[in-house]
């Protein structure tokens, strides 16, 4: 059976003319297994998910009290300000999105009644609108019934500029369409092959209709309900202190069955990453901690006193080191790393190369980030239909050495090579960040017996990541030859992401250094396979372009990827809390239980 | 004296201006951005990010925001935090009593410790209880609070598992059972910031005593036949406290300021916590409120200080 005889079978699941059960079936007979079939038919946009996650009380409430800590505590409770995840997690606890998207990335319902696909009518065939059904006797915590002008509404709410929302970029070139109480139909200016992003996930909350709209638009700072949020979500709104602590208590009408668990909820932030682990993992003060940006060796000792344990889960972030394509150490026109320059070496593909397998991933995962980083060849790593199994990488200075030799980069008298009066000297910035300098340091070895002299610098985080015009150390700027960060896919389509290697993205200093091309790399064939991924509706036609763009970035060594950067959390032990890499952390609150 | 106190209050007005027009300068100029995070959130279109700084004001010259920042201050308008869009007043006094209860009960403790064993060690200079109390003072002020906290939950919160190290404003006990919960959680903070102030007061009251202990008058008073006691009390500790009291004054901004580290240790959710977080931030109203009233409460009470320091020692006067 091959590719084609493959599509041919999805193709009929699709249309309903064969059962999902009788395709796995076959594929087994193929001597595949079940988990595989699934996720083919995932691939395909046809799988909806399966019950992944065993919930076990019968009955709601009775769980007590859930502690759980923020080290960065939450500041708003408005989904559609939220600045970051704190936010949004805090926020999650009483409001709702459609739908919610699980660890594998798919499509979990939650204010809707079924997700829409094809086959359901849901999906129009040309991709430009999506018909949600929503579910019915919902109601919020205030007894208003959940209807589709709730839906409508936060649209009109977060598309209007002068509410000043976050979320506004999702909403702004999209309609939503009430087609009776239950049914809203969102309507795209262009066929959208990733459907799934207003009204879903972390930015798709959605906020009451009857408290808000007197606050739409200018007047948005001014609505009670910022701070006294009224949802749908499991937990009722108690008292919120910003920057401090968020309390809830059980919603005895939520919509799902037997669920929440717990009486209370308490949301506690400030702090440190490390003295959060240690109240959840060693004193066991706290049930749950957020974002555990704690060297993987503490955290092992910590989890050593059996109190907790830490929880990984994949996410979209890579550290990876980027390669600039532009000369940063002479300006054109009053700018460096102006796109009419050149690298005087980088642009050297050979240099690239060598560079390349120089950078030791293996030993940054193993001595430095342990189980909260795995190397990874790949710039897309999950969800697992969109990495690539093209690409690999290797370690080996002899092949850096042959390599450079090879494209006439001699040695120097003091060991540095050059080639025409240049020399191989690099600035190789980052912000201070323990793991980052140790990083660093492994590549500057590794360049240094290759003959590739490293400069180190660290540039303070608020300053780095800050989106200062002025300032030459930020990172868009990118005034030196190699940097190192962290990006990270929020959602668990890489289509909005890979935006950041198009020609139209690189961040010059007209656009204020606000586009996110950040390596100034500009590739006519990638732009090009960008506008077609952008335009396939075929959800695994799409996934190969997005592949493919992934191994066009890896193999021109735009980017080097070092390290894959999950989720990691630190949970008491006994407490289950299904986490998603792809959503807020608390986007499967309703469904966290203890053991009796 | 009602001429003095209006003279200093007017005085005063310029240098609050001028501490304002430093502290807005100096946070326009230092890097960063309330919206940052949105920066590095690549779903996020960084028109977003453009069209929120422009709404705030942010893109504005230095200049216009600070007229701005200025005439709504005047307007007893103390503007929002960009961060949580709340009002700064509403943010501050929501912290203020948590704030105050810790920071004024480890005051208060440092008096209690400060005082007896300042005037004790003076009594009887370079006996074995006056080295024993100089030593641990010149102990208890050497180390910083950060690491005296850092001691603190490692040793009764991990190993004894006796207090726990996660401060909560928000107890949810009512009555005896509630006290309990508040002492039990403010033992720890309590004692960081108080034997430290403590161990710094207890030098100064010694050495103001030892100042005052061999004066003639003293020694009249001795040999008027007056009980010990009252020579103490009557006679040194008063006259010796003048200097103490004034201190104490301008050390009365503090309660109100918080301690920034040891509330980020603790997590406790006061003035200091929400300044720091704030300043990590960026969210430069919040900065400015908590700054600036920091700055007139340093003013006013320097102010007292002053007044009290002439009600005490009646030879100074106010002109």
């Amino acid at each position: 059976m091959n590719e084609h005889d493959l599509r041919g079978l999805i193709e009929h699941v699709r249309e309903g003319k064969l059962s999902r059960r009788a395709f796995t079936r076959t594929m087994i007979a193929l001597g595949l297994t079940a988990p595989i079939a699934t996720q083919m038919l995932a691939y395909s946009g046809v799988a909806v998910a399966a019950e992944k996650f065993a919930y076990k009380p019968t009955k709601a409430g009775g769980g007590g009290a859930l502690k759980v800590l923020w080290w960065q505590a939450p500041t708003l409770l408005n989904p559609h300000f939220a600045t970051g995840t704190k936010d949004q997690d805090a926020s999650r606890i009483f409001y709702e999105p459609l739908a919610g998207w699980d660890a594998d990335g798919d499509l979990t319902p939650v204010l809707a009644a079924v997700i829409p696909t094809v086959e359901n009518g849901g999906l129009a065939e040309d991709g430009t609108s999506v018909t949600w059904k929503l579910k019915q006797g919902v109601t919020w915590h205030d007894g208003h019934p959940f209807t589709a002008d709730d839906v409508v509404f936060n649209w009109e709410y977060s598309s209007d500029p002068a509410t000043a929302a976050v979320t506004i970029g999702s909403y702004k070139d999209i309609k939503a369409i009430k087609v009776d109480d239950h049914t809203v139909r969102v309507e795209f200016a262009k066929p959208t092959p990733f459907w799934a992003d207003p009204f879903v996930g972390a930015i798709g909350m959605i906020v009451p209709k009857h408290l808000f709209e007197p606050y739409k638009g200018a007047k948005s700072r001014e609505a009670p309900a910022n701070l006294s949020p009224v949802g749908t979500g499991p937990y009722m709104f108690v008292d919120f202190k910003p920057g401090d602590v968020v309390h809830g208590k059980l919603n005895p009408n939520y919509h799902m069955p037997n669920r929440p668990y717990f009486d209370t909820i308490e949301m506690k932030g400030g702090g440190d990453a490390v003295s959060a682990a240690r109240a959840v993992l060693q004193t066991g003060e706290y049930d749950f901690a957020w974002n555990m940006q704690v060297e993987d060796e503490i955290l092992k000792r910590l989890e050593a006193s059996g109190q907790g344990q830490v929880i990984i889960t994949p996410a979209g972030g890579i550290e990876h080191i980027q390669l600039n394509n532009t000369d940063p150490w002479h300006e054109v026109d009053g700018e460096r790393s102006s796109i009419k320059s050149k690298h005087p070496y980088l642009s050297d593909p050979a240099v690239r190369q060598a560079i390349s397998l120089l950078v030791d991933k293996g030993s940054v995962h193993k001595y430095i980030y342990g189980r909260t980083g795995d190397d990874s060849a790949n710039f897309i790593t999950a969800p697992e239909r969109f990495a690539s199994k093209n690409t690999h990488y290797e370690f080996s200075i002899e092949k850096a050495i042959k390599l450079l030799d090879a494209a006439g980069w001699k040695p120097g008298s003091d060991g540095v090579r050059e080639k025409d009066g240049v020399k191989l000297h690099a600035v190789y910035q980052t912000s201070t960040n323990t793991p980052r300098q140790k990083t660093q340091e492994i590549v500057k070895q590794a360049c240094q017996k290759a003959g590739i002299s490293v400069e180190i610098k660290s540039v303070v985080a608020s300053v780095y990541f800050s989106s200062d015009v002025a300032n030459l150390d930020t990172y868009p700027h990118f005034a030196c030859d190699l940097q190192m960060y962290t990006t990270t896919m929020q959602q668990p389509d890489p289509g909005v992401w890979m935006r950041q290697f198009l020609t139209e993205e690189i961040a010059t200093k007209a656009n204020k250094y606000q586009r996110r091309n950040i390596v100034r790399w500009s590739n006519a064939e990638y732009d090009k396979l960008w506008e077609q991924s952008d335009k396939e509706l075929s959800p695994v036609k799409r996934a190969a372009m997005l592949i493919a763009l992934n191994d066009m970035v890896v193999n021109n060594v735009v980017v080097i990827p070092v390290v894959t950067r999950p989720a990691v959390s630190a949970v008491a032990k006994n407490l289950h809390t299904p986490l998603s890499g792809w959503d807020t952390n608390t986007y499967a609150l309703q469904d966290w239980y203890r053991d009796a | 004296m009602s001429r003095y106190i209006i003279r200093r209050l007017l005085i005063a007005i310029p240098s609050l201006l001028g501490i304002s027009i430093v502290l807005f300068t100096v946070l326009a100029l230092a890097p960063g951005d309330p919206f940052s995070e949105l920066a590095t959130n690549p779903a996020i279109p960084p028109e977003v990010q453009a069209s929120l700084r422009a709404k705030f004001g942010m893109d504005d010259p230095v200049l216009v925001r600070y007229l701005h920042w200025l005439s709504a201050m005047l307007h007893g308008d103390w503007g929002f935090s960009f961060v949580s869009r709340v009002n700064v007043d509403t943010l501050i006094l929501q912290r203020l009593p948590t704030t105050l209860a810790v920071i004024g009960a480890s005051q208060v403790l440092a008096l209690l410790i400060a005082l007896p064993v300042g005037v004790l060690a003076a009594m009887r200079p370079y006996s074995v209880f006056d080295q024993i109390a100089s030593t641990i003072a010149l102990i208890g002020f050497s180390l910083p609070t950060f690491f005296t906290g850092i001691v603190f939950i490692l040793m009764f919160s991990i190993t004894l598992n006796w207090l726990p190290f996660v401060f909560r404003a928000d107890l949810s006990a009512t009555g005896l059972q509630w006290w309990w919960e508040e002492i039990r959680q403010s033992i720890m903070p309590v004692a960081v910031l108080g034997l430290f102030q403590g161990a710094t007061w207890t030098r100064f009251v010694r050495s103001a005593v030892l100042d005052v202990i061999r004066l003639d008058y003293v020694t009249t008073a001795r040999s008027k036949g007056l009980a010990e006691n009252a020579v103490v009390l009557k006679h040194i500790v008063r006259n010796a406290l003048i200097p103490v009291v004034t201190l104490i004054a301008l050390q009365m901004p503090i309660v109100f300021g918080g301690a920034i580290v040891t509330e980020q240790i603790f997590r406790i959710p006061g003035i200091g916590s929400l300044l720091i977080s704030a300043i990590q931030a960026n969210d430069t109203p919040v900065i400015m409120a908590v700054t600036f009233v920091f700055a007139c409460l340093v003013i006013v009470f320097n102010l007292i200080a002053d007044l009290l320091y002439g009600w005490l020692d009646p030879r100074i006067s106010y002109r």
